[in-house]
């Protein structure tokens, strides 16, 4: 982990109508950081990364990614980053293979690296006897380590995931962390929401979202320390106690 | 480029992949095509003709033979008076009334030409469209130094009014609706298939979440759409294709006109109905709607293209809007290839617009579509 700031976030705010979805957020992120985003259901979590990763404008509030302005440069942007959305979002109705071979030839990967990078990737995942099966029939747990691994597939500067690992199984969870360590390590920025505390204690830094804002925001140590607790559940339960 | 052709392969994978879609997409038309074209005739039979003789001459019993000849005509009496003849129209006796004046034969041959008085029961509109060409056309092969005039009644207090033939009629010789309305249905399949298609396609991805997975890709918002709507465009010429085939081998519907000319005027209109169609999906947020909107457009489209009903005969502000209908264009120029044996010159007019069309609807299209809403 470097000091170099990826992403950098100074009072951002979404608003649909007269409802505030996302209230004036700061933050940043540091190259190499996995980055916990953590926050109840409807907090506000999809709705401000939507505006990290240049598909949603943002109402008010700044945001640079990967040096580049959301509001002037968000192409730019998207060809730093990967985004897995908290719904499956390859085709079904194509196989393995060929959703690896769709978005690598979108980001604009020549078929020479696409066809090595597949057959690594398959290989990696244990995907082998299915690769030519459709996606659709692979089990939730496969497919969501599928749909990562596309994400990053064009080596992205930083990785935006979103509750990648809803409903999956322990063990397949597991294995999930084991793989955005080994993109942390290599140098990606990892931008995770989860559900799961257990999970915040693998992040380097965690923030907790409440009601669209950001209410806490450091390590899991030190936050435990502050709210004099055991476990990051009981961080979260007594600040969204507090702010009830 | 390459990235325009990894998502036509995708695209076509896709669609070839879905084995509910195909059959939609190729053996429905045809059923459609077969069921339409049989059931949608304006054939009129057994038309009742009464006819008044004030020449009694062998010309004019010559021409009322011709009548009596005629499968379509059911010859019912003769007349001794106007003033008989026209209560037995406003009876419904007789839906068609001939009038032959008196030296008809002798003026004919002094002047060359002659005019004969033909009076219809207008009640049913189209139907008097259809006799309004019955009668010209016998009378034109009976002679045609005649001129006709014609005189319309619908209503005892309207008066009479002198109205055109409608000239489309006269390139169907064989009086053979098949031969009209199969090229107009073929426009509508095509207009149908490729619009519910496009429209459906990218709404389908809102639906399901990739197409904010496209959103997140660097990809160039034309590549995308171009990459996206090229397949429904092979589709639609192949439909075109296969609808020319079955009016030929099916219906034997003559083609005269040049084939090239006829692929070159669809190319660029179904560019405008994909641009619709895409426009269609910008504003909707799942297939349920954009089918509603899709349709909505559709049958107005449809009913007001001169398909079914004859432009002429609408009310004049509904002629004037349907200068915005592309179908309006396609149908005449397909009536026109096909059937008239039109050349460009003659479709140039209807090309200009189309092609004016299908800019402004893919530019509005594009501009509509957003990556980051
Ligand atoms: N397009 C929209 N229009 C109106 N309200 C919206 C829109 N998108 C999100 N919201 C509202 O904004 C709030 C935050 O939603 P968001 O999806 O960001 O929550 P979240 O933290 O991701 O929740 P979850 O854990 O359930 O995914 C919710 O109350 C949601 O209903
Ligand atoms: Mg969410």
């Amino acid at each position: 982990m470097s000091n170099e700031n990826v992403i950098q976030v100074e009072r951002l705010t979404k608003t649909f109508g007269n409802f505030t979805a996302v209230n004036a957020i700061s933050f940043e992120v540091k190259k190499g950081e996995i980055f916990g985003f953590l926050g109840a259901n409807g907090a506000g979590k999809t709705t401000a990364m939507k505006m990290l990763i240049g598909i949603s404008k943002p109402t008010s509030g700044e945001a640079t990614i990967a040096g580049f302005d959301v509001y002037k440069h968000a192409e730019d942007i998207k060809k730093n980053i990967g985004y897995m959305s908290q719904k499956f979002a390859l085709y079904d109705d194509l196989t393995v293979k060929e959703n690896i071979a769709f978005f690598g030839g979108i980001y604009g990967l020549s078929r020479k690296i696409i066809k090595e990078k597949s057959k690594h990737l398959i290989e990696e995942l244990g995907l082998v006897d299915v690769a030519n099966k459709l996606v659709g029939a692979l089990p939730l747990g496969w497919k969501q380590k599928l749909s990562f691994s596309v994400s990053l597939l064009h080596n992205p500067k930083i990785v935006f995931l979103d509750e990648p690992t809803g409903g999956v199984d322990p063990i397949t969870r597991r294995q999930f962390w084991e793989m955005i360590y080994k993109a942390a390590n290599q140098g990606t920025t990892v931008f995770v929401t989860t559900h799961y505390m257990d999970e915040a204690e693998y992040c380097d830094r965690v923030s907790i979202m409440v009601n669209g804002k950001i209410e806490a925001l450091d390590t899991p140590k030190k936050l435990k320390a502050q709210f004099k607790v055991e476990h990051m559940n009981d961080v979260f339960l007594k600040l969204a106690r507090h702010t009830e | 480029m390459k990235t325009i052709l990894y998502i036509i392969q995708k695209e076509f994978k896709q669609i070839f992949r879905n084995k509910g879609m195909l059959p939609i997409i190729f053996v429905m038309p045809i059923m459609q095509l077969i069921i339409l074209s049989n059931a949608a005739t304006f054939e009129v039979n057994h038309i009742k003709f009464g006819y008044i003789d004030q020449d009694h001459s062998s010309t004019s019993r010559a021409l009322i033979e011709t009548f009596n000849a005629s499968s379509y005509f059911n010859v019912i009496r003769h007349y001794p008076s106007e003033n008989l003849a026209s209560s037995a129209i406003l009876r419904g006796d007789i839906d068609v009334l001939l009038n032959i004046p008196l030296y008809f034969e002798r003026d004919l041959q002094k002047d060359q030409y002659n005019t004969l008085g033909i009076t219809i029961n207008a009640i049913d509109g189209a139907a008097a469209g259809v006799e309004n060409v019955y009668v010209t056309q016998l009378i034109q092969r009976f002679n045609t130094r005649l001129k006709v005039e014609l005189t319309q009644t619908s209503d005892q207090f309207v008066q009479p009014e002198i109205i055109e033939t409608i000239p489309l009629f006269w390139y169907n010789e064989t009086l053979n609706y098949k031969t009209y309305m199969v090229p107009g249905i073929l426009v509508l399949l095509v207009t149908m298939i490729t619009l519910f298609l496009s429209g459906m396609n990218i709404v389908r991805e809102k639906e399901i979440g990739t197409l904010e997975q496209i959103n997140v890709t660097p990809i160039k918002k034309n590549q995308f759409i171009i990459g996206k709507l090229f397949p429904f465009w092979v589709i639609g010429m192949g439909l075109l294709t296969v609808g020319l085939v079955l009016a030929r081998l099916i219906f034997n519907i003559p083609f005269l006109g040049s084939l090239p000319l006829l692929y070159l005027y669809t190319s660029i209109y179904i560019l405008v109905v994909l641009g619709m169609g895409l426009f269609i999906s910008n504003f909707t947020d799942t297939q349920q709607q954009a089918m509603f909107i899709s349709w909505f457009f559709v049958v107005i489209f449809i009913l007001m293209s001169g398909l079914f009903t004859p432009i002429d005969s609408m009310p004049k502000w509904a002629q004037h809007l349907t200068e915005f209908n592309p179908v309006k264009y396609f149908v005449e120029v397909i009536r026109m290839v096909m059937l008239k044996g039109s050349g460009f010159s003659d479709i140039l007019p209807n090309l200009l617009k189309t092609t004016l069309y299908a800019l402004i609807m893919n530019g509005l299209a594009v501009w509509s579509y957003k990556k980051t809403n």
